[in-house]
């Protein structure tokens, strides 16, 4: 009870904030709180924007679907060869750190405009993650469950489908969590330039026209999807470390 | 050398040579992207003619102030956040959910907010960084051993004393990982920044040279700064290695 009680505290907080900042800032700068949220609800309201963010997902979705497959397979392959692994981590490590946003100009290139560029800028940003933890999962199982599966006589694909696999489960999540967070981070930074449709482009419409509601709303509607996505995945996480 | 860095070289070495090949082959056509030895030559005269100086020195030193920024913020949060457990228990899923919000898409509010100058691309990388800084300094307090706590009030150490003696040395691995995501997370946001916002720096000049299709520029450029990157990245994760030897669990 407490609980709810400080998050709404703090929730009420932040609007205070908000509408502080706003009175400061001004009308050129920020929309108020019920600004936005009128904003919101009349975006949300017309087909129109549906139509954006069904874009946006399909290339979403394609990205997301590519990190983990690619990454998985990577990660696994990575994870259970040890020379493999211990040659590919430092080059994976940096790939993973670079600022991924400069290379914009590269994809666009090799892809032109449109969905593939988005799908492969939201790709690059999410399979790393999934390889390395993938990676590191199939590395930390504890030899004692692979000397199980030795002694229950379990054949190769067997071994890895009821012992190694469920075993390295909780990291391999982990990697997918982080890996769909930036998937979408990628996925709407491609957005940005390399498309005429989807929230990334009404994004930088709106700012563009200096449509400060507008702008808003939209943060207001990615920040809710996003937090929401990635409080779930993290509950689902969570669970699956405290199990393991 | 080890066996593994060699293969490791060879791995790297390998790769540039295919993609070198593929480029003087025409499989891959200069419009799209110019053989990796034209990169190195075109990064070279970039850098003897000092055309990309001023640019450099203005991205480095937003990236400098955007990690300062974030390393000290992220860490008084951290500690302001440990200390009031109610706080940190509605806080906590936020801050676990930050990175799954794209932080940029703040921009062109900031903006708005504080003009076309640097300062909206120090905030944004400072925006970017700060959350990874206060999340590993929470974690950091939190696993510091009961018993060297014990052992302080053992002393009769004063609270200071114990935070520098004891809490600081104590906590630093974990410390270290957050000013790790706290750097890498700053460069992107400073980056990226850059090239939305077209102010100035290495960020914009790539995405001009990209428009004016001057690709041997923009391919040197991207190699300037992804060779910074990549080196700072090195340079921590050695520094992350050596830590973790004193701390005795390597």
């Amino acid at each position: 009870m407490t609980r709810r009680l400080d998050s709404l505290w703090f929730a009420l907080g932040v609007i205070a904030l908000w509408q502080a900042l706003y009175q400061i800032a001004g009308d050129e700068a920020l929309a108020s709180p019920w600004q936005t949220l009128r904003q919101a609800a009349e975006m949300l309201a017309s087909a129109g924007f549906w139509n954006h963010v069904e874009a946006t997902f399909e290339a979403f979705g394609w990205a997301v679907l590519l990190s983990i497959v690619l990454g998985l397979a990577i990660g696994l392959v990575l994870g259970f060869s040890k020379l493999a692994g211990e040659v590919f981590e430092p080059i994976l490590n940096a790939l993973y750190a670079i600022p991924k946003i400069t290379l914009y100009p590269v994809i666009l290139l090799f892809f032109g405009l449109g969905l593939p560029a988005k799908v492969a800028f939201g790709t690059i940003h999410g399979i790393f993650p999934i390889i390395l933890l993938s990676m590191n999962g199939v590395r930390s199982i504890r030899p004692v469950v692979r000397k199980t599966a030795r002694a229950l006589g379990l054949s190769g694909s067997e071994t890895i489908r009821t012992i190694l696999l469920p075993a390295a489960l909780p990291e391999i999540f982990s990697g997918i969590r982080i890996g769909f967070a930036l998937t979408l981070l990628g996925t709407l930074i491609g957005e940005l330039f390399a498309s005429n449709r989807g929230i990334g482009f009404l994004l930088l419409r709106a700012a563009d026209r200096q449509d400060v509601p507008m702008t808003m709303a939209l943060i207001l509607f990615l920040f809710v999807i996003a937090a929401a996505a990635g409080a779930g995945l993290l509950a689902i996480d969570r669970k699956l470390h405290h199990k393991a | 050398m080890s066996r593994v860095a060699l293969l490791r070289l060879a791995v790297v070495v390998g790769f540039v040579a295919v993609v070198e090949l593929l480029c003087r082959l025409g499989v891959i056509t200069p419009l799209t992207m110019i053989p990796p030895s034209a990169m190195l030559l075109s990064l070279v005269h970039l850098i003897a003619d000092g055309e990309v100086n001023a640019d450099l020195v203005f991205t480095l030193t937003n990236i400098a102030a955007a990690i300062t920024l974030s390393i000290v913020s992220g860490f008084i949060l951290g500690v302001i956040i440990h200390a009031l457990p109610r706080l940190r228990r509605v806080v906590d899923p936020l801050l676990a959910a930050y990175y799954a919000v794209p932080t940029f898409v703040f921009y062109p509010l900031l903006l708005v907010v504080l003009g076309v100058n640097r300062l909206p691309l120090i905030v944004i990388g400072a925006m970017f960084g700060v959350v990874g800084m206060t999340v590993s300094t929470i974690d950091g307090i939190d696993r510091i051993p009961r018993v060297l706590m014990k052992t302080a009030s053992a002393y009769d150490m004063n609270p200071i004393t114990a935070a520098l003696l004891i809490k600081l040395p104590a906590a630093t691995p974990h410390l270290f990982t957050g000013v790790k995501l706290a750097v890498t997370y700053s460069v992107i946001g400073v980056v990226a920044g850059e090239f939305i916002l077209s102010i100035a720096g290495m960020g914009r000049s790539i995405a001009f040279a990209y428009n004016d299709l001057d690709n041997t520029k923009m391919y040197g450029l991207l190699l300037l700064l992804l060779t910074i990157t990549t080196l700072l990245n090195v340079a921590l994760q050695l520094i992350e290695q050596r830590l973790y030897k004193r701390w005795g669990r390597a």
